[in-house]
């Protein structure tokens, strides 16, 4: 149905407050976000204007590109890897749907709870000297690394974490994808002698395709912003082995007071999001099948 | 089997185990080796919390940004999807686009002119700060539209008839009728804003502003090594969200959660 008449007017009171409150939160700090990156500013001192002064330095910063490689480290250790757990529980607990319901909640407690806590968790259970992975690993003779103290292990263990708090997101995205395919299709396959791996390979997998592409979008947007790990976990160390493009981001501004750099960071991160975004898609005619 | 319920071991272990240490006391510990049943289990590190943070105000910043967020969230997301979605006016299509157009930017986009705007009007450290830019949702809209253009006509044509405004008509029929995507949608407000981390970060410096996931990781940086402290933090803060998750997880549908990573 559609209001009509004199109704119609009502469409402002309804729409109004959201629009109200997207325009000052959200658009108009967008518009302020571009300004921003062609000045230099403190908030202490009179802001300078610098046209691209921002976007030159940045192209020239060691830090930034440091960073840049980091956040990009993380995301192919971190994507298939978390794709591939979250791919194999669903497969494992689309045959089982009696134990649906409790795994559900079991595997979606890290990814409910806050980044924070977890990572604390995470950073006294990878404590070199007290913690309870290497006395573990000590109990079969291995002498665990200072993990998040020691270059490349830092990285591996944000990684690991990462996935461990988002193989339950990534598990209930597979799940959905994998009860829109009709058990007729498999069950075609296995009477032709198909065997558990080509089933899997030649129908399960192209069949999902469309939830991969979507599944690795998510987690791609998400990962170029990650963040919240980093700063409780390794804090970008050691000797700034982890740093990433947010935690820049927010370092320029919080602790530099450089907040026209800041947003020229954070403009950098939306080309490459978007960019990132683009590419997938327009690849996807390669390998995506949307059933016909 | 085996490897879920393995898999499911490695997702309960971390959890039980911040647990343990939580109720473990300074002498305990460190010890070897260690024990997952706290041999003397006590209350200390959750009363210590108390003393040398105000940890008490803390939890309450939280309580309040997140009944307020949520809520707000809900009404304005409700009313501008029945807004997109019964009305036909000049510009809906360009607004349908102006909301969609803002969930690609990422959110650290808009935070350092927040950031700056907040600080030119002198908000730091206030509850505004925190709540004020979060009260409307983009995404929430969409759900909302969505929802209320498959919702038969029926219903409200007969609310019409009788004579009801739209607002009436809204109030008494529509959003009753919404109730699933309410459910849905206040979940995933609920749990983005308890956990809310960067935009806090940013506005809550002093600490009878912060909520608990600031508070925490500055109680961090401050007791480094005080790990039942810091665990009995982190219960505090990640108990009530999963308690919430686990009443109402039957509610919410799959497809619908692909929503919660537009943050």
């Amino acid at each position: 149905m559609t209001w009509l008449g004199s109704s119609q007017r009502w469409w402002i009171v309804f729409v109004g407050p959201s629009l109200l409150m997207l325009l000052a939160f959200t658009v108009i700090p967008i518009i302020a976000a571009a300004a921003l990156s062609f000045f230099d500013w403190d908030l202490l001192t009179p802001p300078q204007f610098v046209g691209l002064g921002n976007f030159i330095e940045l192209a020239g910063d060691e830090d930034f590109r440091a960073a840049l490689i980091h956040t990009i480290t993380f995301i192919f250790g971190y994507v298939p890897f978390v794709m591939a757990v979250g791919l194999g529980l669903a497969l494992l607990l689309n045959e089982r749907s009696r134990m649906a319901g409790v795994s559900r909640v079991v595997f979606f407690m890290p990814v409910v709870s806050a980044w924070v806590a977890v990572a604390l968790m995470w950073r006294w259970m990878l404590n070199p000297r007290f913690g309870i992975i290497n006395w573990a690993l000590d109990l079969v003779g291995i002498d665990g690394p200072a993990w998040l103290f020691e270059r490349g292990w830092a990285m591996v263990s944000v990684i690991a974490a990462s996935v461990w708090k988002d193989a339950g997101f990534v598990m209930i995205l597979f799940l959905a994808g994998l009860q829109t395919i009709s058990k007729d299709y498999t069950e075609a396959a296995r009477l032709d002698g198909a065997n558990s791996w080509q089933v899997f390979r030649r129908v399960t997998f192209p069949l999902l395709s469309p939830a991969v592409l979507l599944v690795s979008i998510i987690l791609l947007i998400n990962s170029f912003q990650v963040f919240e790990q980093i700063w409780i976990l390794t804090e970008g160390g050691p000797l700034g082995s982890t740093t990433v493009v947010v935690e820049r981001i927010v370092t320029n501004a919080f602790s530099f007071g450089r907040m026209g750099y800041a947003a020229a960071m954070s403009w950098v991160l939306f080309a490459f999001i978007f960019a990132v975004t683009l590419l997938q898609t327009q690849l996807q005619d390669r390998w995506v099948h949307y059933g016909d | 089997m085996v490897i879920v319920v393995l898999a499911g071991a490695m997702m309960v272990f971390p959890f039980a185990w911040t647990l343990s240490t939580s109720l473990q006391t300074s002498d305990t510990l460190l010890q070897v080796p260690p024990q997952l049943i706290p041999p003397s289990p006590s209350l200390d590190a959750y009363r210590e919390l108390t003393e040398v943070t105000p940890f008490g105000r803390m939890l309450l910043n939280s309580i309040i940004v997140t009944i307020v967020i949520t809520t707000a969230q809900i009404i304005t997301s409700a009313l501008a999807g029945y807004g997109l979605a019964r009305f036909e006016f000049k510009g809906r299509h360009a607004l349908l686009l102006l909301y969609l157009a803002t969930l690609m930017v990422p959110s650290q986009v808009t935070i350092v002119p927040l950031f700056v705007g907040m600080s030119r009007l002198g908000q730091l450290n206030t509850l505004h700060a925190l709540i004020l830019p979060m009260v409307a949702s983009a995404f929430g809209v969409f759900l909302f539209r969505q929802y209320f253009a498959q919702m038969p006509a029926a219903l409200e044509e007969a609310a019409a008839l009788d004579g009801a405004s739209p607002w009436r008509t809204f109030w008494s029929v529509a959003l009753p009728y919404a109730r699933p995507a309410v459910a849905t949608f206040g979940i995933l407000a609920f749990m983005a804003s308890w956990n809310a981390f960067l935009w806090p970060l940013f506005v809550a410096r002093d600490e009878a502003a912060m909520t608990l996931p600031v508070g925490l990781a500055s109680l961090h940086g401050r007791f480094e090594t005080d790990w039942n402290l810091v665990m009995a933090g982190s219960v505090v803060t990640i108990v009530p969200v999963i308690v919430v998750f686990v009443i109402v997880q039957k509610h919410i549908s799959s497809g619908l959660l692909l929503g919660g990573v537009n943050k």
